[in-house]
């Protein structure tokens, strides 16, 4: 289980993260929500053991994140992190150096599922190509933990779908996955918990399908319930 | 399939499951997509795609075999049982969505007669 205690994350003035504690267990896919400048990032990288926080900690199983962290836990930034010169396989071989539990053949099934061919130069594909590429090589470690920093952003629809499938395929009973996204409508059926976070604070942990049942509502209603309500207290 | 996200999302795959059922499309002891299978065919978490199995077994729509999956029940009672719910369910929200028409129950019937006949037709 991944602990988040009272985690805090300042840039001079600025406090990213505010004192954020949460307990996220394995088995579950976590949809981290908020407007842009919630924190959703900074946290995410925190939890990758690629930024330290100001104050509190993140332990995965008892220990403190830090760079050893990163044989148990994976994170997929929202930039893109290819050298253009590569080839899709170039990518593949890349990764295989750099992590022992990268593994070539779930990295060709994916491609393979999304429809990239090894081929093609990095340089020569689409925003949408991109992205699935970065999917691939990141589910196609056997990590213990997937952190996903919007991984719907700039796809078409049909791509999307295949990103969705991507990541269940992954959802297995002893991992935990947490994906943050702007388009929350993507997030509703593969989620089954939500991190609603906003100016840096953790507002609510919410299990969906326990929320639909019991409320009547989506996670996108309550995504309007939260912020609606907090930028008009804002004013 | 799309979903209706206020709406439980297990609710709304077990309810097409239980038509595929009823229907005919998934015979009566044929076997199920596995959770994970399930969860992906659908677009769905996998928690939530083993919550519509643990509720199709809770009402006898289908069972699991240890180590051999899912399958739809072999009782045709219980499939014609469900076929039964289903259609009153059916009848239910077309009674609900139509009462605020106010019309008799002369004039209903006659419609609901009149619409079937042109349908037969077709």
């Amino acid at each position: 289980m991944l602990k988040s205690n009272q985690v805090t994350r300042r840039f001079g003035n600025f406090t990213a993260v505010d004192h954020v504690t949460m307990t996220l267990e394995p088995g579950h896919v976590y949809a981290m929500l908020g407007p842009n400048g919630s924190g959703k990032t900074t946290w995410m990288k925190m939890a990758s053991g690629l930024m330290k926080p100001t104050e509190g900690e993140i332990t995965f199983r008892g220990e403190v994140i830090g760079v050893n962290s990163r044989r148990h836990i994976t994170y997929m930034s929202t930039e893109p992190f290819f050298y253009s010169w590569m080839t899709i396989r170039d990518v593949g071989k890349y990764y295989a150096d750099f992590f022992d539990d990268f593994s070539p053949a779930v990295f060709d099934g994916l491609l393979t599922e999304m429809e990239l061919s090894p081929e093609m130069k990095t340089r020569s594909l689409s925003s949408g190509m991109a992205a699935k590429l970065k999917i691939a090589a990141t589910l196609a470690r056997d990590a213990d933990i997937y952190i996903l920093d919007e991984p719907f952003n700039g796809i078409d629809l049909l791509a999307r779908d295949e990103i969705r499938r991507a990541i269940l395929r992954r959802a297995e009973p002893e991992k935990m996955l947490i994906l943050s996204s702007h388009l929350v409508e993507e997030m509703e059926a593969v989620a089954d918990i939500a991190i609603f976070m906003h100016k840096g604070k953790l507002i609510e942990l919410r299990d969906l399908e326990e929320m639909r049942q019991r409320d009547g509502i989506s996670m996108a209603d309550r995504y309007r319930q939260i912020y609606g309500h907090v930028e008009v207290d804002a004013q | 399939m799309q979903f209706d996200p206020m709406i439980p999302i297990w609710l709304q795959v077990a309810t097409r499951i239980k038509q595929e059922i009823v229907t005919g499309t998934r015979p009566p002891g044929s076997k199920l997509p596995g959770g994970r299978d399930l969860a992906v065919a659908y677009g769905i978490n996998p928690n939530t795609a083993a919550r519509i199995y643990q509720e199709l077994e809770s009402e006898g729509v289908c069972y699991t075999q240890r180590g051999r999956g899912t399958f739809v029940t072999e009782s045709s009672e219980r499939i014609d049982l469900l076929r039964q719910e289903m259609a009153r369910n059916a009848v239910r929200r077309f009674l609900g969505e139509i009462a605020p028409l106010a019309l008799s129950r002369e004039v209903l019937v006659e419609m609901i007669e009149k619409e079937a006949d042109s349908l037969a037709q077709k």
